[in-house]
């Protein structure tokens, strides 16, 4: 089979969706303390890999092949190391993102179409994190999902959606997680964040 | 109502598409059978009862499933993926349960 090579080709300059509405400093009940710190990572890359049925180990060691990042067996396991994250967010299917851009043409000639496929969503994603000891509550205002430790472990991922926003959120740390969104609903979620988030104090970095 | 995806543990019914009745055999689509084809799109057991159902995960892992569902109760006796098979890595239930 003929591997796929991705073209070489200049990625433009990215603008954040956000900036018109991205106000860094400390917003709403904060004269009490801020419980939670907004901001977007901005990650260089956010791909996509689906395994064909039958391939999926192959594609998580091609994963580790490339990121050194090991997923745990398990659906919706996922692992965070420094500027790299992944995570299962379906059958067959992980997220990988890195700081860095690129990661695309990394995996090519790795995860073969043999393997399963790769779609690049480095620019069609925005990334968004929400930490600090309210950071819980206020996801749970948000989707229908445990964000408790125990029934949400470090590392690992979910999908769900809010008001058809569709969402894939990974546990980044004990009180941490980074969402991913469209880009085109980004700044329409980023504002309910901050609305959500006024209650506690926020202040965004 | 909470539906428990097999891959994504128990989420609210708002998460889930229904996909229909999950005891219709689609005939092969060469087929002139008539009396099938009519029965494939119009035959339903309605039952007040258990019910075998197709549901989509369409606001979380999308993948789709294998419901049976009280039609009475609203309660979900079983859930397994549609396509079978999935028990290999990244396809093992577990989750948030
Ligand atoms: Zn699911």
């Amino acid at each position: 089979m003929v591997e796929r090579q991705l073209p070489e080709r200049q990625l433009p300059e990215r603008l954040s969706p956000l900036e018109p509405v991205y106000h860094p400093g400390s917003h709403g009940n904060f004269e009490h303390g801020v419980d939670v710190i907004l901001s977007e990572t901005r990650p260089g890359s956010i791909l996509q890999l689906a395994a064909w049925p039958g391939e999926e180990k192959r594609l998580m060691s091609g994963i580790y092949k490339v990121t050194g990042l090991a997923l745990p067996d398990a659906a919706g396991g996922g692992v965070v190391n420094g500027a790299k994250a992944a995570f299962g967010f379906a059958p067959g299917k992980f997220t990988v993102v890195d700081e860095a851009e690129g990661l695309a043409s990394a995996f090519t000639g790795v995860i073969t179409p043999a393997i399963g496929t790769i779609t690049d969503l480095s620019h069609g994603r925005t990334a968004i994190r929400i930490a600090g000891p309210k950071a819980e509550w206020v996801m749970a205002k948000f989707f229908a999902v445990d964000f408790a430790l125990p029934a949400f472990p470090l590392g690992a991922g979910r999908s769900t959606n809010h008001h058809d926003v569709f969402a894939q959120i990974q546990r980044t740390g004990g009180d941490q997680f980074d969402i991913y969104v469209f880009r085109s609903f980004a700044r329409s979620f980023w504002k309910a964040l901050c609305h959500a988030s006024e209650e506690v104090g926020y202040e965004v970095h | 109502m909470l539906i428990n995806c097999p891959y994504c543990g128990p989420r609210d019914v708002i998460e889930f598409t229904y996909q229909g009745d999950g005891n219709r055999k689609r005939p092969q689509p060469a087929s002139q059978d008539l009396d099938a084809w009519n029965a494939y799109v119009y035959d339903r057991l309605n039952p007040a009862g258990d019910h075998n159902e197709i549901w989509q995960h369409s606001g979380g892992c999308r993948a789709h499933l294998r419901v049976v569902r009280n039609t009475v109760t609203h309660e979900i006796l079983s859930t397994a993926f549609a396509r079978g098979g999935h028990k290999s890595a990244g396809h093992k239930a577990g989750g948030n349960q």
